[in-house]
């Protein structure tokens, strides 16, 4: 299956912070060291006044931000996924999500698919451990239109956001008629026998993975959540109720991430069969990407045969 | 008039009436910290009552001087100083660590407006503080940020990244406080149990933060006059921030008390809190009594 690739989320990023300190003065960009990976090397160049280094310092970067945002700024801080949340995570913890101060987290480099760098730089739960935070937005936008416009969104949002952005480009989902919206996820294909959901990029494999599910006469409904807090508790009950039987799919530990979040909504709001497809429980490796989805089952053709086995099981007797 | 102009002996009066109100706290709240808050006191009174500027009507003031108490276990001291410089009313000090009140027992900004941030994670407040100063900076505004930490906190490695960047960006309006009271909760062992070692020793703490790019005064942090005359000076410094290395005894005004790692976080009992008002009475200490 060949697909359009959009540009990488961390470069539509960079550009699209320097857009916004174009049109906002509050708008700041903090970094750990790590602009040249993350894409925010071109803030400097565009805004040199507004774009702090905060030096290989995770912990102390997220409390600056905090300082920054109480005499009014809007700090953006972007540093690796893995580095921004779980090292600094006290930071986050208490004068950011506790506090409600309006500071945006930019997490780079997340999921599976690093750039060769292996399990320290990979973080799986990093979506468990922020959509557990009360009072922080957790985004993960899926191609480049809507980090576009998730980068946006985060920025007219009063209070903390944190948003993943991925490192390699991805298919294009969405064209620039789509509209992205804080809190609602979006119908990539409708489907009567299952329905799938995902986040991120990953969305596009599963979309992928719904084209050969349905040359095997299955009907699947690709839901993709872009929010994963506040999750739309109304779009996944209804995507549930057109098939009864949902399967999660992430490139994240299958504990507490998306899947637990779509679970926990289900079960109390339309109890229906949930499966879980992600890194199960374990830790990554180095490798090219192809090689890891293959390996950790996300690719468009392994999320397929899962599935299957998923309904197939569905048949047998209990 | 957005200062509060007052004499050295009407701030030590001051400072003397809050060491009894946090005393009466924390024996009222049965918890918290004392030996912290009664070495930080006469700091926070020369702070809010001589030294920033603040109008206590008003605290979110964009003008304002900042202060971030970074030690927020000692968030009774605060809370006290507060009161008693009209930001709320001493009786107040009564829901002392209770549900609901705006007084929690770390400083919490969501629960108190006249608190410029939250802090009880050790070392975050400093970190927040440069954030603050260097907002402050990018503004154009010329307040100045005061934090203070405890010498038991500069353990946290945040405290050294903070001030790292301090440095780099020349945040001459950032001056920090450190209460060297020579002791933290338990600390390491010096000989017997009750014989802590200081955190640091005087040279070592001075010398770290001028290896950073500091600059570095020293204050006894119990001498009224001094402590203002230090928080002046450090002010004014210019092209580098400014750190106050101030010589404390930890639970100061309590002879039973001071420096005693025990009464880090001991509830006083009846007795204990009549003994420590009748030594806070200012009886003896002639010219003090308020």
């Amino acid at each position: 299956m060949e697909r359009t690739l959009g540009k990488a989320a961390r470069f539509v990023f960079g550009e699209t912070v320097v857009e916004l300190a174009n049109e906002d003065p509050r708008v700041l960009v903090l970094d750990g060291d790590v602009a040249t990976s993350t894409g925010v090397d071109v803030f400097e160049a565009a805004h040199p006044e507004r774009f702090l280094q905060m030096g290989i310092g995770e912990q102390n970067m997220l409390a600056v931000a905090a300082g920054l945002a109480s005499v009014g700024f809007v700090p953006i801080v972007s540093g690796f996924a893995c580095f921004v949340v779980s090292r600094a995570l006290d930071s986050i913890r208490v004068l950011i999500a506790q506090t409600g101060l309006n500071v945006k987290i930019v997490g780079g480099y997340t999921g599976l698919l690093t750039g060769l760098t292996g399990k320290t730089h990979q973080i799986f739960n990093d979506i468990a451990i922020m959509r557990t935070l009360p009072g922080i937005v957790v985004l993960a936008p899926g191609d480049e239109e809507e980090t576009r416009q998730a980068v946006r969104a985060m920025v007219a949002a009063a209070g903390p956001v944190y948003m993943q952005v991925t490192r390699d480009p991805s298919p294009v989902l969405f064209t620039n008629g789509y509209h992205f919206e804080i809190g609602r996820s979006v119908v990539l294909r409708e489907g009567s026998d299952v329905t799938l959901i995902s986040a991120g990029p990953q969305s596009s494999r599963v979309r992928d993975a719904a084209e050969i599910l349905a040359r095997h006469d299955i009907d699947a409904l690709v839901l993709h959540v872009p929010t994963i807090k506040p999750i739309d508790q109304e779009g996944i009950v209804q995507a549930a109720r057109a098939t009864g039987c949902v399967v999660v799919i992430e490139e994240q530990n299958v504990l507490g991430g998306l899947g637990g979040a779509v679970a926990e909504v289900l079960a109390e709001r339309y109890p229906v069969p949930v499966v879980r497809i992600g890194i199960n429980d374990t830790y990554g490796e180095s490798g090219p990407n192809e090689a890891l989805l293959d390996k950790y089952r996300l690719s468009a053709g392994a999320v397929a045969q899962q599935v299957e086995g998923v309904l197939a099981r569905r048949k047998e007797p209990v | 008039m957005t200062r509060h102009p007052v004499t050295i002996p009407e701030l030590e009066a001051t400072a003397l009436r809050a060491r009894r109100e946090i005393v009466k706290a924390i024996a009222h709240a049965k918890g918290g910290h004392l030996g912290g808050p009664l070495s930080a006191i006469d700091i926070l009174t020369a702070l809010y009552f001589s030294i920033m500027n603040i109008r206590p009507a008003q605290p979110d003031w964009p003008e304002r001087d900042r202060f971030i108490l970074s030690k927020g276990h000692s968030s009774i001291a605060l809370y006290v100083v507060l009161a008693l410089r009209g930001y709320f009313p001493v009786e107040e000090l009564r829901t002392f660590d209770a549900v609901n009140s705006g007084l929690q027992g770390h400083p919490d900004m969501t629960a108190l407006p006249a608190l410029d941030m939250s802090s009880g994670s050790l070392g975050l407040g400093f970190g927040a503080a440069v954030g603050v100063a260097l907002g402050g900076r990018l503004a154009g505004m010329d307040f100045t940020t005061f934090v203070m930490v405890g010498d038991g906190e500069c353990n946290e490695g945040i405290i050294w990244e903070g001030a790292d960047v301090s440095r780099r960006y020349a945040l001459d309006n950032l001056v920090v406080v450190v209460d060297k009271n020579d002791l933290q909760q338990f600390g390491w062992r010096k000989g017997v149990i009750a014989e802590r070692r200081p955190p640091y020793a005087d040279d070592e703490l001075r010398d770290r933060w001028a290896a950073f790019g500091w600059s570095v005064s020293d204050v006894d942090g119990h001498d009224m006059a001094a402590v203002v005359q230090a928080l002046e000076q450090a002010k004014q410094a210019e092209g580098r921030p400014a750190v106050i290395i101030a010589h404390t005894v930890k639970g100061k005004g309590v002879s039973f008390m001071e420096g005693d790692f025990r009464w880090h976080n001991r509830v006083p009992t009846e007795e204990d809190l009549s003994a420590a008002l009748f030594e806070l009475s200012g009886a003896n200490v002639p010219g003090t009594a308020v």
